[in-house]
């Protein structure tokens, strides 16, 4: 137990990424394009000591997304997740 | 999701250096017990910082409370330790997160495990269970520092009191009280054995605490034989994240 330890989860994102998409994405199981392990958002390691968040797989650390804001801007990549399987309401 | 504003109606020292806020939030749509809020402070110059904080409270109308620790090089955790007095308003924005929940409809044993102010989300499923006259067993492993580290004692311990309540253990890693069954030192595979539910109950689990607290007891609780779907986190960490 140290605080070497520079990332959390992907809890932490919720936030920002609610002021983009209409969903809370992290409930969502994303598809690591590194490895294929397919895990819950919440539940990937989030860096946060960066120029904006960088979520990585904890299977194979490779990069599933990145969001850097800057004023009256986001920046959303999303390109090392294949596919996110959301929860949706059936009364649409 | 926008930013509300938030009015803090009473501030109660929690210890040395964690305190509740009670805000008051118009038009609060309510929440589950172990989402977070983000809280944001803007200086005279524009300047904004944000930082996530655990929701304490269960739902009760548009009461929220957050327990917030503070840290010795922290941005915003001295503002809200020490300088916010009642009567002040915080632009907040939540509820946040819909992973690191408990719902009262799941039936499952649920056991909760916390190192130091990570207890504050674990709290608010204790106060939710409770609330919600729920049967499922419940039981609480709160890892401190040191006896005068431990926060929202009186509460736990009244929630422990009642029949078919929490089961509470504490277990400190640098100063026990006299006679404690157990020497200080952290969490291990043996207090785990001792201390939480064990597998075949196939409880649920809730480890929040700073990031290394965290991944040793995930990694001790997926050791022991929990299915890591079960195993659900949150860490934070001294720069950002959920405090």
């Amino acid at each position: 137990m140290n605080d070497s330890y520079s990332y959390l989860d992907g809890n932490a994102a919720a936030g920002e990424l609610r002021e983009i998409f209409a969903v809370d994405v992290t409930t969502a199981g994303g598809q690591c394009a590194g490895c294929g392990r397919t895990a819950v958002l919440a539940d990937v390691r989030l860096y946060v000591r960066a120029p904006g968040l960088v979520a990585r797989c904890r299977e194979c650390d490779a990069v599933l997304l990145r969001l850097v804001r800057g004023p009256g801007r986001a920046w959303l990549d999303l390109r090392g997740l294949t596919c996110l399987e959301l929860a949706m309401p059936d009364d649409s | 999701m926008s930013w509300r504003v938030a009015t803090v109606v009473a501030l109660r020292d929690q210890s040395p250096t964690a305190r509740s806020i009670y805000l008051d939030v118009p038009g609060w749509p309510g929440h589950a017990a172990g989402q977070h809020v983000d809280v944001r402070l803007t200086a005279p110059d524009g300047y904004t910082a944000v930082r996530s904080y655990s929701i304490a409270s269960a739902v009760d109308g548009d009461g929220v409370e957050l327990t917030v620790e503070q840290l010795a090089d922290g941005e915003v955790s001295p503002y809200l330790g020490s300088e916010l007095v009642v009567g002040d308003l915080l632009e907040i924005r939540g509820p946040i997160g819909g992973w690191f929940v408990w719902r009262p409809d799941q039936r499952e044993p649920i056991q909760l495990i916390a190192g130091g102010s990570g207890v504050v989300p674990l709290l608010a499923i204790a106060r939710s269970h409770s609330a919600a006259g729920n049967q499922s067993p419940i039981r609480l492993l709160y890892s401190v520092r040191e006896p005068t580290s431990v926060i929202h004692s009186a509460e736990l311990e009244e929630l422990a009191r009642r029949d078919d309540g929490l089961i509470l253990t504490y277990a400190f890693t640098r100063s026990a009280p006299p006679g404690w069954n157990r020497p200080p030192g952290r969490v291990d595979a043996a207090l785990l054995a001792d201390s939480t539910w064990p597998t075949e109950l196939s409880p649920t689990c809730y480890v929040c605490g700073p990031t290394g607290f965290v991944e040793t007891v995930a990694d001790l609780l997926v050791g022991a034989g929990h299915d890591p779907a079960r195993v659900r986190t949150e860490r934070f960490g001294p720069t950002g994240g959920i405090r």
